[in-house]
Order: structure tokens, then C-alpha cells, then sequence
């Protein structure tokens, strides 16, 4: 009886079309690109030899460097890092709080935090730190504002988002008891936030540890000015030691910063 | 003696043109207990929730106290809602709080910003929550997080909350429906005697008809956004019944 056996497909022929365009204009963009890039293949040659010569000036690294400099630049970007963050979760919060479209019920007031987050994260932190060496001159004030103004974006947007995810039923059972906005903020939605906002601080400060690393090389203070001095002086064990710092006080603060996230969640 | 609560006319629009109620007139005076009943989606959370103006209702008054709640400006109207308690189906207690800190999260319409802010509540008011806590069984669990009760003991702290606002009116939208048979009763019986012992009429949405047989002094029963029947369990017959749910397979 049943004549014209009936057919399943996971994909609607619509749908079949968007996939192969997608893909077709993935593959496209990658040899598009891939001819743009100008490789010049000597440079790439001879990469492997310039490599190894590299590595074998660097190495070993010279331990007596570190109390020499190297110690202090080390405090330098943790606290560049540190500070940074604190000073990044003040100017954050107000935006956050606008930028949450059941804390802030305005469109307009929404999209003009999401804008000023948005701008904040859309610059590099090299990029701000090059602004603020020009307005401050060089040294860990440029440095600190710099990741200040990076992690705004990140801690904003994130603190934003997490204010969204709050269950309404809480927050509306304060409405009825006559709470203020203010009430509600500190009682209904902070306690609910609360680990979510220190994951995205601790994670930040992870992610800040390693920025401030290099924005020495712009002049923004920390441990990366002292590389970029090694590195005009050729003392390239110098150089080894400072990267063998970072590489430790990186893996340092991961470490610590997991330990701690699980604590809270 | 005059109403302590009077709805005139309201009526609730969620998309222009679709009214949800339309046009509900109902008293409430004195104490009692009184069950909102009717098929889900006819507007009884609405209605319920269109008192405190949770929901902005389109027309007519709510009046309340001698004020028309309907009119209240902001400040006017967190003041009013001090006065009318609400008990929740979820519950709605802040999980991460303290079962003391939901109680007092009752008084926040009393307290001033910074005392609210300090958690410095007067001692009048912690005096108030522990004999709440008494009253509902739950002494021991203070300083308990709300998300390590049960769903009754939830429900008994979201009750305490509601009382701890010394309120004139108290609201419950389907309080039992997440509960099991016995502790529906346990928290019916809780509403009702709370609402007899500070002599405030309780308004109650459910679904149980049975349950509001038992509980309600005076039962509404909701149809298409109006009211159907109005009246005391007794003249609730399988007719009513019938003409409020539709079908009649369920009566038997
Ligand atoms: N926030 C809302 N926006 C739009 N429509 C709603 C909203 N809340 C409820 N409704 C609609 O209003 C009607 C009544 O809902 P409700 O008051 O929750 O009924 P009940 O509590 O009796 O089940 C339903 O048709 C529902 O879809
Ligand atoms: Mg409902």
C-alpha cells in the first residue's frame, strides 16, 4: 500500500544550503589569505638555523640575574596586575549593573554600557598602554591603568551577564515586600552573583598576571621593560631568566587561582 | 466596618486588545480565607498578582487601605506593599541568604538604606523573626542556607517572610502546587490560622478544588477572565464545577 517510502533528513534543504555556503566561504577566506601573506621563503629557510642559535645563547639560564633586577620587576607586574583588577571591578560594576536588562530596565541605558564595554575589550591592553606612556610616561602607572582599562570590558560584561542569569522569582518576592532597587540589588541579586563574581575577578587577575608580563615592552612597567632591556643589551641569559620567571609566576598564579575558584563555586 | 480590600473594574491587557481580565468587581473585608479557583491560563495569577501591582494592571481600581493602589507612584507604592504579604509557588526565597536573612528580607520596606546595607535590622525585628520561626516549626534553622530546606520547610520560611511585614492583606499564588498531599495541608492549615490569629483576609490561588473545599471560607471560581462563581464551598456544586473547568469525565 504504502507506496513512496517517507523520508527523514536531519537537514531542511534551506538549511542544507546555508551549511555548503558557510563552508564554501570558509575554505574561500583561507586561500584568499593565504596568498595575501607574503612569505619570504629565505626568511623561512633559514628560520630553523636563527632558532637554534637563539636557544643556544639563551641557554643555560643565569640564576645569578634574578635578585638583580629581576625580583623587583616580578612584584612590579603583580601588583601592575593586581591593582589594575581592583581598580578595573570599580569601574566595571556601575556598567554592569546598567548593561543587565532586568536590573536596568532602559534599552537605551543598556546599549550605551554594552557600548562602553564593548569599546573597552575591543582595545588591546598593548594598545592602552601605549596611550597611557603617552599621557603618563612610561612606568607602572601606564601599566596599571592599562590592564584597568582592558579588564573593564571582561569583568563588566561578564558581572552583566551573570546579573541577567538571576532568577526573577527572588528578586520579585523583595518587590512585594516594598524593598527599594538598592535593596534588591544588595539582597537579591549580589548574594546570587556572588561566586560568579569572584571566578570572573580571579579570572581576570590570571589573565592580568600574563598581560602585564609584556607591557614592558611598551614601556608600562613590570617584568617586560626589564626584557626589553636584556634584549637590547644581547644578554640573551638575561633574557632566559626573565622568561623562566614569567613562565613560573604564570603557571603560580593558574594554580593558585583554580585552587580558589573551586573553593567559591 | 469597610472593605480592606475593594477591586473595581480591572482589567488586564498583556497584547492591546486581548484583555486577560476583563472586568473583575470583588470585596474583601475582615478575615478569612478566600480560594481563587479556575482552569490554568484564566488569570488567576494575574488577578492575584495585579493587588501588588507585580503586574501594572490597564484599568480600574484596587483600593486598599483607602489608597487606589492602581494610582500609587513609586515610593507610594513600595509603602503600600509593606502591608500586603505574598507567599509564592516557587517559594521565591534568595537560596544563597540565611533562612533569618529571608525573614528579614520582609522588614526590608521599614529599613532605612544604610541599616539595610549594614544587615543592622532593629531588635524589634529579629525578636519578631525568631517568634516566627517558633510559630512555623523552624526554629532550629536559623542560620541555615534557604537551598538546604525542603519544599515545605521553603515554604514555611516564605510564609514567616510574609508575616514578618506585620501585613493587612496576604497573597499566595498556588502555594501548595509544588508540594506533596500532606504538606499542602500543612501549609494550608499555617495560611489559615496565621491569617485568623493577625484577623487578615487571605487570598489564596489554587487548583486543588478539593483542598480549597477544605481550606476556603468563600471560594471564587474563575472562567475566561471573569468571575463565575462567588460563594461559600457549599453552593460549589458539580454544575459550577462543570461550567468552570469544562468536561465533567474529571468529577468522578
Ligand atoms: N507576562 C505575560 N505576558 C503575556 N501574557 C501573559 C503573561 N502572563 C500571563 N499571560 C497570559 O495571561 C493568561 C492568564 O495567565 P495566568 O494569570 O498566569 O493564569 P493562571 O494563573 O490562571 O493559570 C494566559 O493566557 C497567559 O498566557
Ligand atoms: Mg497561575
Amino acid at each position: 500500500m504504502n507506496a513512496v517510502p517517507r523520508e527523514w533528513h536531519r537537514y531542511t534543504s534551506g538549511q542544507r544550503l546555508a551549511r555548503f555556503t558557510f563552508y564554501f566561504f570558509i575554505v574561500a577566506a583561507v586561500v584568499a589569505s593565504a596568498r595575501t601573506v607574503e612569505i619570504i621563503p629565505e626568511f623561512l629557510y633559514d628560520a630553523p638555523e636563527q632558532m637554534k642559535d637563539l636557544l643556544t645563547r639563551m641557554w643555560p639560564p643565569e640564576f645569578r640575574y634574578y635578585p638583580d633586577g629581576i625580583h623587583d620587576a616580578l612584584i612590579e607586574t603583580i601588583h601592575i596586575a593586581s591593582l589594575g583588577t581592583l581598580l578595573s571591578i570599580f569601574i566595571a560594576l556601575p556598567f554592569g549593573l546598567l548593561a543587565a536588562r532586568n536590573l536596568t530596565p532602559s534599552p537605551t541605558l543598556n546599549y550605551l554600557a554594552k557600548l562602553v564595554l564593548v569599546s573597552s575589550r575591543s582595545v588591546n591592553s598593548l594598545v592602552w598602554a601605549l596611550l597611557f606612556v603617552g599621557i603618563f610616561g612610561p612606568g607602572a602607572l601606564a601599566g596599571t591603568l592599562a590592564i584597568a582599562f582592558r579588564s573593564v570590558g571582561f569583568v563588566g560584561k561578564l558581572v552583566g551577564e551573570a546579573l541577567e542569569e538571576t532568577p526573577r522569582g527572588p528578586i520579585e518576592a523583595l518587590e512585594a515586600a516594598g524593598a527599594s532597587t538598592g535593596q534588591r540589588v544588595w539582597y537579591g541579586y549580589w548574594p546570587q552573583i556572588r561566586p560568579a563574581f569572584w571566578s570572573i575577578v580571579l579570572l581576570r587577575w590570571d589573565i592580568n598576571v600574563r598581560e602585564s608580563a609584556v607591557l614592558g615592552l611598551v614601556g608600562a612597567g613590570g617584568i617586560g621593560m626589564a626584557m626589553q632591556a636584556a634584549i637590547d643589551l644581547f644578554q640573551w641569559e638575561r633574557v632566559a631568566m626573565i622568561l623562566l620567571s614569567i613562565f613560573i609566576i604564570v603557571i603560580v598564579a593558574e594554580i593558585a587561582v583554580t585552587a580558589l575558584r573551586k573553593r567559591i563555586l | 466596618m469597610t472593605a480592606s480590600l475593594t477591586i473595581r473594574g480591572l482589567v488586564k491587557e498583556y497584547k492591546p486588545g486581548q484583555p486577560v481580565l476583563k472586568g473583575i468587581d470583588l470585596e474583601f473585608d475582615g478575615a478569612g480565607l478566600t480560594a481563587i479557583i479556575g482552569a490554568s491560563g484564566t488569570g488567576k495569577s494575574t488577578l492575584i498578582r495585579c493587588i501588588n501591582r507585580l503586574v501594572e494592571p490597564t484599568a480600574g481600581e484596587i483600593i486598599f487601605a483607602g489608597e487606589d493602589i492602581a494610582k500609587l507612584r513609586r515610593g507610594e507604592l513600595r509603602n503600600a506593599r509593606r502591608r500586603i504579604g505574598m507567599v509564592f509557588q516557587e517559594y521565591n526565597l534568595v537560596e544563597r541568604l540565611s533562612v533569618m536573612e529571608n525573614l528579614l528580607t520582609g522588614r526590608l520596606g521599614y529599613t532605612g538604606a544604610w541599616q539595610a546595607w549594614l544587615r543592622r535590622f532593629p531588635a524589634a525585628d529579629i525578636e519578631r523573626s525568631f517568634a516566627l520561626l517558633e510559630t512555623v516549626g523552624l526554629a532550629s534553622f536559623a542560620d541555615q542556607r534557604a537551598d538546604s530546606l525542603s519544599g515545605g520547610q521553603r515554604q514555611r520560611v516564605g510564609i514567616a517572610r510574609a508575616l514578618m511585614q506585620e501585613p493587612r492583606l496576604m497573597l499566595a499564588d498556588e502555594p501548595t502546587s509544588s508540594l506533596d498531599p500532606k504538606t499542602s495541608v500543612e501549609i494550608m492549615t499555617l495560611l489559615k490560622e496565621q491569617g485568623a490569629a493577625q484577623g487578615i483576609p487571605v487570598i489564596v490561588n489554587m487548583h486543588d478544588v478539593e483542598l480549597s473545599r477544605r481550606f476556603a471560607d468563600r471560594i471564587i471560581g474563575m472562567k475566561d477572565g471573569m468571575v463565575a462563581f462567588d460563594g461559600p464551598p457549599a453552593e460549589l456544586d458539580h454544575a459550577m464545577l462543570k461550567h468552570i473547568y469544562g468536561g465533567e469525565g474529571w468529577l468522578h
